[in-house]
């Protein structure tokens, strides 16, 4: 039941954050996903990062499709505009909210039917307009909320529950999204938070579209033997490739790296996501070898994770279209009419 | 008989030959003379070579609605001469180009022929084909100018205009023009007795199109957001809107756009991003026709449930599937009522010319707010795409937009509680908030089943709660929306009650019908929900006609649902075979009914 709210009496002790929030002042209703969810963990991620960014959570708008991943938004962020919209197409839903009023601060939660199906045609124009929103694809390679029907990131050969194998190939969302043009591509595991928050304030950072694809065991219909999406098979295959550290603007640098396996990369809001590559190969800053890396680990059945790639010098759809910095929303009226003036003028030409 | 100011003529081309430079060059000089004109293009769905027409009716009463028959053809495309020449009325006249022989089994004996050479003589003065082609066209503006008594000092002032920073271009279109006004004059008795001759009726008046004029109305509305995917005939209404707001909404000193528009990857995701950004708290829109409609209908059910304002502009073509898309029709009004799944029902304003499209765009965009609800306008091709003479169009400067009620961060401050969902003034509206403004304001928007509060519910009586409500809401809609045109007639007791595009058809078939002595009174609705008005004209007429472009009499069930009629008086007069109805197709459907009767 979505409309549980948790208790709002804290501990006293508990930290806070710059604005003296807590992390429970981040938190939404009482989650109605089976015991054991992936999407659980991404949920805690995500109210994670949000308080240790100290973003206001009023200042946010979380936006989904439909599915179980969809309904996670009612789980973080009370303060916080949602929106549950129509199955795949939330995309459509971010990217008008976000030419209205480009001050908020968006997220958008989906799942594998929702993005890679039913929504496909929406997630890659989103990607290529370059929507300034944290996208999040919770990634289970199933269909739960209708029990247990394979989704189109499920690999070839995987096993349903019921024994049956899946015939058709995958579609790899950060392949994708890498085809397409996206400014930052990620993949991560829900059961490595210490991976995903760094990676999720990152992409809340980027001036773009941040696409990050979680592994999201469904402990339901697909955790079992012969799944290529179950806790045990994703522990075992998933190879860090890049870790990601994410720096405020304010934040004084205490962590010493050495410095030839440090990539940092300053972001649109002057904070600096520090890439510490974990295998030498890799340069998360070329998206095609990026491209050729993932999928050659891939056929030797390695699932690559990490923030794997970022553009630095992103410009989203309100560059592109170069539109006023003031919200959309915000404009005066006065500034948007012409008047009764001007439009006497303009109907000489219609003569 | 001499027919001054009164006849209609036709101009037949192939498409893409820049004859819609000569066609609005002919249509400016007559309105410029004073004269009610109007202009109707039919076109192919195609970019160049295929067949396309354009008819001018004069006519001093004002009489707008298309007239089948024609006095004069101009018939320049080989392709389609077989065909126009059985147009002509008997007595009329049919120019070519006599650069080639007439095929002598074409001819009509009642029919006046006038022979142009008009490839020969732009040959002889242009070179290049290209200049050729689109010269040979403008030469026909200039036979006409003398044929029909055209002002040529208007001429040479449009031309001006027109390439007032190309004087080359303006150079070889006069000379185009002289060419065929000299050969002309010298060669038949000029004028024809279809003529023009100079009055005062256009002064207080402008020549548009009804997407222009939409577009307008986003404008002024204040609209901020446009999402749409291209589709005919409603892509210059987007694009005209691009175009104003190009010239209006640059700030200045940045150079930064005060709009955004969306181009996006099919229809669903443009009424998406309409939600989106009306969600957000712009005003924003899309413009589509009938297969939008269609692709849009699910996200049209989550603004609906989850109200949401957002305002869809159908322009209405030809259906169904394809159908015809550079035909007219008024084939989506069932549809477009009771879009999406579930119980439905939405505000539809319909104009009727351009003047209309303009102020029902702004009215689209407060009802959308003040609703809190999808608002469609539908209007089609002919209002859409073809030029209107209208009265000037003219702004109230005290006009501020109805945003209706969405509380300010100020006001949640002091609120006690926020619940979306709730009916705190009885009146069927709730309150909204944006994002991004106060903690307090936050609530969940869902196309899900969810109670007064916001809160998701799978409780029958929670659940039927709300969408009661949202259907007291709508119902409500029914006495703001624009009311009813109405003209009465005295003493009749039969009535006509139509929508949108077929008024002007209408009522010049009522004039007609008057002087034969037939009194009818008239209802052109303008908005849905219906109000009490509609019903209450119905209910007191013992016959209505309802007068609609389309096959299955749409409008007529639409009353019969909304309101106590019974069917066998609602009288169908229908026409749907893609052309702007003329007022003959109403007469004939009247008066079949009435003999029937009789």
């Amino acid at each position: 039941m979505t409309y549980i709210s948790k208790p709002t009496v804290h501990h006293p002790a508990l930290r806070k954050n710059e604005l003296g929030l807590t992390r429970r002042d981040y938190e939404g209703a009482i989650t109605t996903l089976c015991a054991g969810c992936g999407h659980d963990s991404i949920t805690a991620a995500i109210i994670q990062a949000f308080w240790e960014l100290s973003i206001a959570p009023h200042k946010v708008a979380k936006l989904s499709g439909i599915g179980c991943s969809s309904k996670t938004p009612a789980y973080f962020l009370r303060e916080a505009h949602g929106f549950n919209g129509v199955h795949g197409r939330m995309p459509a839903l971010v990217t008008g909210a976000n030419a209205a009023n480009r001050d908020v601060i968006y997220i958008g939660i989906s799942g594998d039917g929702d993005s890679l199906s039913i929504g496909l045609g929406h997630l890659c124009h989103a990607i290529r307009r370059n929507v300034n929103v944290l996208y999040v694809l919770e990634n289970n390679g199933v269909y739960g909320l209708t029990k247990g029907q394979f989704s189109a990131s499920a690999d070839p050969g995987s096993l349903s529950k019921k024994g049956e194998a899946n015939t058709m190939e995958a579609i790899d969302g950060c392949l994708l999204a890498l085809t397409l043009g996206a400014t930052f591509v990620a993949r991560s595991f829900s059961g490595d938070k210490g991976q995903l928050v760094p990676i999720l304030k990152a992409g809340l950072a980027h001036n773009g579209f941040a696409f990050v694809d979680v592994i999201s065991p469904c402990v339901t219909f697909n955790d079992h033997e012969g799944s290529t999406k179950s806790y045990a098979y994703t522990r075992e295959k998933n190879v860090e490739v890049v870790a990601a550290d994410f720096v405020l603007p304010t934040a004084a640098i205490t962590t010493a790296y050495d410095p030839g396996s440090v990539h940092s990369v300053v972001l649109h809001d002057g904070s600096t996501v520090r890439l510490r590559k974990v295998d030498d190969d890799y340069d998360p800053t070329d998206p095609d070898r990026s491209y050729t890396f993932i999928r050659e680990r891939h056929k030797e059945g390695e699932v690559v994770t990490g923030l794997l790639y970022i553009s630095p010098d992103s410009s989203d759809v309100h560059e592109q279209n170069q539109t006023v910095e003031m919200p959309l929303t915000k404009v005066p009226y006065e500034q948007l009419c012409p008047g009764s003036a001007e439009l006497e003028k303009l109907q000489r030409g219609f003569r | 008989m001499d027919r001054v100011n009164q006849f209609a003529f036709k101009i037949a081309t192939a498409n893409g030959t820049g004859s819609a430079s000569a066609n609005s060059l002919i249509m400016q000089a007559i309105f410029r003379m004073g004269i009610p004109v109007t202009g109707k293009n039919v076109f192919p769905s195609n970019i160049q070579g295929l067949p396309t027409w354009y008819e001018i009716r004069v006519d001093k009463h004002g009489y707008t609605a298309r007239t089948p028959t024609f006095d004069l053809m101009v018939a320049l495309n080989p392709a389609t001469y077989q065909k126009d020449v059985q147009e002509v009325r008997s007595g009329g006249w049919l120019m070519y180009d006599s650069t080639w022989p007439l095929d002598a089994r074409l001819t009509r004996p009642d029919v006046a022929y006038l022979g142009i050479p008009l490839a020969d003589m732009c040959n002889a003065r242009f070179s290049g084909s290209r200049e050729r082609i689109l010269m040979k066209n403008i030469a026909y503006a200039g036979a006409l100018a003398a044929l029909l008594g055209m002002d040529t000092s208007i001429i040479r002032a449009l031309l001006t205009e027109k390439y007032s920073r190309k004087p080359a271009l303006k150079d070889s279109n006069q000379q185009a023009v002289d060419l065929g006004f000299e050969y002309a004059r010298k060669h038949f008795p000029c004028p024809l007795p279809i003529h023009l001759e100079a009055m005062d009726k256009t002064t207080d008046s402008i020549l548009i199109d009804g997407n222009t004029a939409s577009a307008l109305g986003c404008l002024y509305a204040g609209a901020t957001v446009g999402a749409w995917y291209p589709i005919t005939p409603a892509t210059s209404l987007m694009e005209a809107f691009k175009s104003f707001c190009q010239k209006f909404r640059r700030d200045p000193e940045t150079k930064r756009n005060r709009f955004a528009i969306l181009q996006a990857e099919d229809e669903i995701a443009a009424v998406g991003m309409v939600i989106g950004a009306g969600w957000a708290g712009a005003r924003a829109f899309t413009s589509t026709a009938g297969p939008g409609i269609s692709l849009m209908n699910e996200f049209i059910g989550l603004a609906y449930y989850g109200e949401v304002p957002a305002v869809i502009f159908d322009v209405q073509r030809a259906g169904p599937s394809t159908g015809m898309p550079t035909r007219t029709q008024q084939g989506d009004l069932m549809l477009c009522a009771y879009a999406s799944h579930g119980d439905t029902r939405h505000i539809c304003l319909y104009p009727a010319d351009p003047r209309e499209a303009f102020e029902i765009a702004v009215a689209a965009f407060d009802l959308a707010e003040r609703f809190q609800t999808p608002v469609f306008v539908l209007s089609d091709l002919d209002i859409g795409m073809n030029d209107w003479m209208i009265p000037k169009l003219t702004w109230n400067d005290a006009y501020r937009p109805d945003r209706g009620k969405v509380l300010s961060p100020e006001e949640l401050e002091t609120a006690r509680t926020f619940h979306r969902y709730l009916d705190s003034d009885g009146d069927g509206i709730p309150y909204r908030t944006l994002p991004g403004e106060h903690p307090k304001g936050a609530y969940f928007t869902r196309g899900s089943g969810h109670n007064r509060y916001g809160g998701y519910t799978e409780d029958g009586d929670e659940y039927a709660d709300v969408l009661d409500r949202i259907d007291r809401k709508i119902q409500r809609a029914a006495r703001a929306v624009p009311p009813p045109i109405v003209r009465t007639a005295p003493g009749a007791t039969i009535g006509l009650l139509t929508v949108g595009g077929c008024h002007a058809a209408c009522v010049e078939a009522l004039d007609q019908l008057a002087r034969e002595g037939l009194a009818i009174d008239y209802m052109r609705v303008r908005g849905f929900p219906f109000g009490d008005d509609v019903a209450r004209f119905l209910a007191s007429h013992e016959l209505v006609f309802v007068v609609e472009q389309n096959r299955d009499a749409q409008l007529r069930s639409l009353l019969m649902l909304e309101t106590d009629t019974n069917a066998d008086k609602l009288e169908s007069v229908r026409y749907y075979a893609g052309f702007p109805m003329s007022a003959h197709h109403v007469v004939a459907g009247v008066k079949a009914k009435l003999e029937r009767a009789a």
